[in-house]
């Protein structure tokens, strides 16, 4: 009956020895008998300060990690080296749970949670550095939501990390701010990079290929954090989005179209430049008003100030995922042009689209909010141009997140 | 401070053990400096809490309680207790949790199997220290002599009184943390005055070991009425002792934005007509937590009916599905006025 005692209390005796307050400690976990215990012990008597460092291996996990020790480093020994493999996992809703604030996390991968990969909750000025997380069978609609995932959190550092096999976001940030994502690949997700009711985000430099949409930057109704915007999406490689939309139904990501390419719903004042977008055959870029109904005094459907700026982009989309796309491509000569707008904006003062005169674009030119595409009137864009950057000192991570990378 | 021989009657009475009373006034006394200092004690033993620890025969200052609605654990027998040091006493906060003095312990032992088959499986602690509550689990032993420190939790085959042959999870301590956390600190969650009955409640005050019984006691249904009480009730103190400590704001899952608190009046906070945010495939398919009247289409029983994890609810305290509590919560979502 008693599988696990044991070693359980042997590595307790020893590490309750060692968690003395004194200077900060390297607690070195290797994989093999026991390791699941010896592993999450280490993590909750570590002190801050401290470094657990995963040996190279193959960390076999039934249940969810977890880590609730502020100033704690998780270190593997490269994400090709340790991994933490989740593939009989019993219970808990992720891989590894963080709690607590100025968290390190680093060279090590997660492969087949159930649910989540690491989740990172109320965990202020965490990092993600060359973290993996891969559902190993490519993308499934079993597959857990979302692969790195931090929410309700201030300062937040995703760097030259991996996700595929998602069926909502491979990187996901909700409701948090001061967030920088970027240099990192996300491929086969539903969503590949989303940041969702959140403020003050850089995405930069990242390699989103064959997910159902690259990167969506959305805001929605009835939940505690609000009023997402001031995000910067630049310089990322957005190319070939083409893998059909594996989501669970009922999640709002079911409803992207396969083959989006940068996406914002809702949010004020996005800014999309220098990105290389193309093979998204739905549209390259789209900007719309949250779909749905909604009962919610606090929340604005609308996009204000999405700024498509320059960016490198084939000719549109040519195959697009939606009833009626192909009476559509007929109609706009065999390509829809690479900007899609529903046409819905706050207010004839607050434009929810600007871009560079002439820069190809349609409308959908719907009229109020929850309307059904049925109901679409597609024609030319007409959007004002944009003018000078608003102020965006201040925006991503904070320079302290950075400093740990060295 | 006396403990009146009234609450150890009610010890007597709750557990149907044969208490020897000269057990209780010749047992050492509960180790105060173990619950106090930090650190965390190997042995369940090193409390004292029990005279007998086997029989979980309460020692001096360990009362036994009881909930109105438990929350439900692979259908575990629970056995309650709080500590209170000598001379100190709890106050009352409306319906809200009792307020525990520094000092304080609640002890909570989880058992399977009926009469002479019982095992006692773990103890979990809440110690009130000075800087706040640390929360602890303990595993029973095969002898059923001790319980022994399991930082780490673990797991355990065993067969549920419904029948099921489980993996059962005793939690780690940082899980322990994930339902009795609020705003980031540990708390208790289960002795709410509102789901305490009016008489433990008077008998505390007499023994001097509460202030008052406070307006809003004792409101929560029992749960022994569930087959056939009315639902409404029945499921929402069903859903605020089984969800709400993460479904609350503060709580685990608040950005989630369900709240599933007694008090929480709002039909969209409370899952009605509100779209899945962070669901992941526990979504099933569904476009709303709850859908009135239709209980096979409401997220909420999805993921309550479910052990897989990813779909499960509660994410982690379970290794089987609740059907009593499912039954319950069902009934209710089918009296709703479909809109």
């Amino acid at each position: 009956m008693n599988r696990l005692a044991p070693t359980a209390m042997i590595s307790t005796a020893v590490l309750l020895a060692l968690s003395a307050p004194l200077a900060a400690e390297i607690h070195t976990i290797a994989p093999g008998e026991g390791a699941a215990e010896r592993l999450q012990e280490a993590l909750i008597l570590s002190a801050p300060g401290d470094e657990v460092v995963l040996d190279a291996g193959r960390f076999v996990l039934t249940d969810g990690l977890s880590l609730d020790v502020d100033g704690v480093t998780v270190r593997g020994a490269g994400s090709a080296l340790t991994v933490l493999d989740f593939t009989t996992q019993q219970g808990a809703g992720e891989g590894l749970l963080v709690t607590a604030d100025n968290v390190t996390l680093r060279d090590f991968a997660v492969e087949n949670p159930k649910g989540d990969g690491i989740k990172s909750k109320g965990a202020d000025n965490i990092v993600y550095y060359r973290i993996r997380v891969t559902w190993t069978g490519g993308p499934k609609a079993e597959n857990g939501a979302y692969g790195i995932y931090p929410v309700e959190s201030t300062g937040v550092l995703v760097s030259h990390s991996e996700v595929s096999g998602a069926s909502d976001a491979g990187i996901y940030v909700g409701q948090s701010s001061k967030i920088t994502v970027r240099n990192s690949i996300v491929t086969d997700n539903v969503a590949g990079i989303e940041i969702e009711n959140s403020r003050d985000a850089i995405v930069t430099r990242n390699y989103v290929t064959r997910n159902t949409g690259g990167i969506l930057v959305f805001d929605l109704p009835g939940l505690p954090v609000m009023g997402g915007g001031n995000v910067l999406i630049t310089n990322n490689l957005v190319v070939g989005n083409n893998t059909a939309n594996f989501a669970p139904p009922g999640n709002i990501v079911a409803g992207v179209p396969r083959g989006t390419g940068i996406m914002v719903m809702a949010n004020e004042q996005v800014w999309i430049e220098d990105n290389v977008v193309q093979d998204n055959p739905t549209a390259p870029f789209m900007v719309v008003a949250y779909t749905q109904t909604f009962d919610d005094a606090r929340y604005n459907p609308f996009p204000r100030e999405v700024v498509i700026a320059n960016n490198v982009v084939d000719d549109g989309a040519n195959d697009p995922d939606f009833p009626g796309g192909a009476m559509l491509l007929a109609a706009f000569g065999g390509t829809l042009p690479p900007i899609m707008w529903d046409g819905l904006q706050q207010d004839a003062d607050t434009p929810a689209l600007l871009t560079i005169p002439g820069n190809p674009g349609w409308s959908l030119n719907l009229s109020h909010q929850g309307q059904s595409l049925a109901e679409a009137q597609p024609g030319p864009l007409d959007v004002p141009a944009y003018g000078q950057p608003w102020a965006m000192d201040g925006i991503g991570a904070p320079a302290e997140l950075e400093a740990r990378l060295k | 401070m006396r403990r009146t021989a009234g609450l150890l009657l009610l010890a007597c009475a709750t557990f149907g053990a044969v208490l020897a009373r000269a057990d209780v006034i010749g047992s050492p006394p509960v180790n105060d400096a173990a619950i106090q200092s930090a650190g965390f004690p190997l042995k369940l033993s090193d409390f004292a809490f029990f005279t007998q620890p086997g029989l979980q025969l309460p020692g001096v200052g360990v009362t036994p309680y009881a909930l109105n609605t438990p929350l439900w654990s692979d259908g575990a027998e629970k056995l309650r207790f709080i500590y209170l040091p000598e001379g100190t006493r709890m106050t009352a906060d409306g319906g809200g949790l009792l307020q525990f003095p520094v000092g304080a312990a609640i002890i909570k032992t989880f058992a399977f199997g009926e009469g002479p088959e019982r095992r006692l499986i773990e103890t979990r602690l809440l110690l009130h220290r000075a800087d706040g509550w640390t929360a602890l689990p303990y595993r029973w032993n095969a002898e059923q002599t001790d319980a022994t420190l399991a930082l780490a939790g673990g797991r355990m085959d065993l067969v549920t009184p419904a029948g099921e042959a489980i993996s059962y999870a005793i939690p780690n301590k940082n899980q322990c943390k994930s339902c009795h956390s609020k705003d980031g600190e540990v708390i208790p969650i289960g002795p709410k005055a509102r789901n305490l009955s009016a008489e433990w409640l008077e008998q505390m005050v007499v023994a001097g070991t509460l202030d008052t019984v406070p307006a809003g006691a004792d409101s929560l249904p029992g749960w022994s009425d569930h087959a056939t009480g009315p639902a409404a009730p029945l499921a929402r103190a069903y859903l605020d002792v089984n969800c709400a400590h993460c479904h609350q704001p503060g709580g685990g899952a608040s950005n989630s934005g369900l709240d599933l608190r007694w008090e929480q009046s709002d039909p969209h906070a409370i899952g009605i007509f509100k779209r899945p945010v962070a669901a992941g495939r526990g979504a099933g398919g569904h476009e709303f937590s709850i859908l009135p009247g239709a209980p096979d289409q409401s997220i909420l029983l999805y993921r309550m009916d479910s052990v897989e994890p990813g779909i499960a609810m509660p994410e982690i305290g379970k290794s089987s599905v609740d059907h009593e509590g499912g039954a319950v919560v069902r009934r209710w979502i089918l009296e709703m006025e479909p809109r």
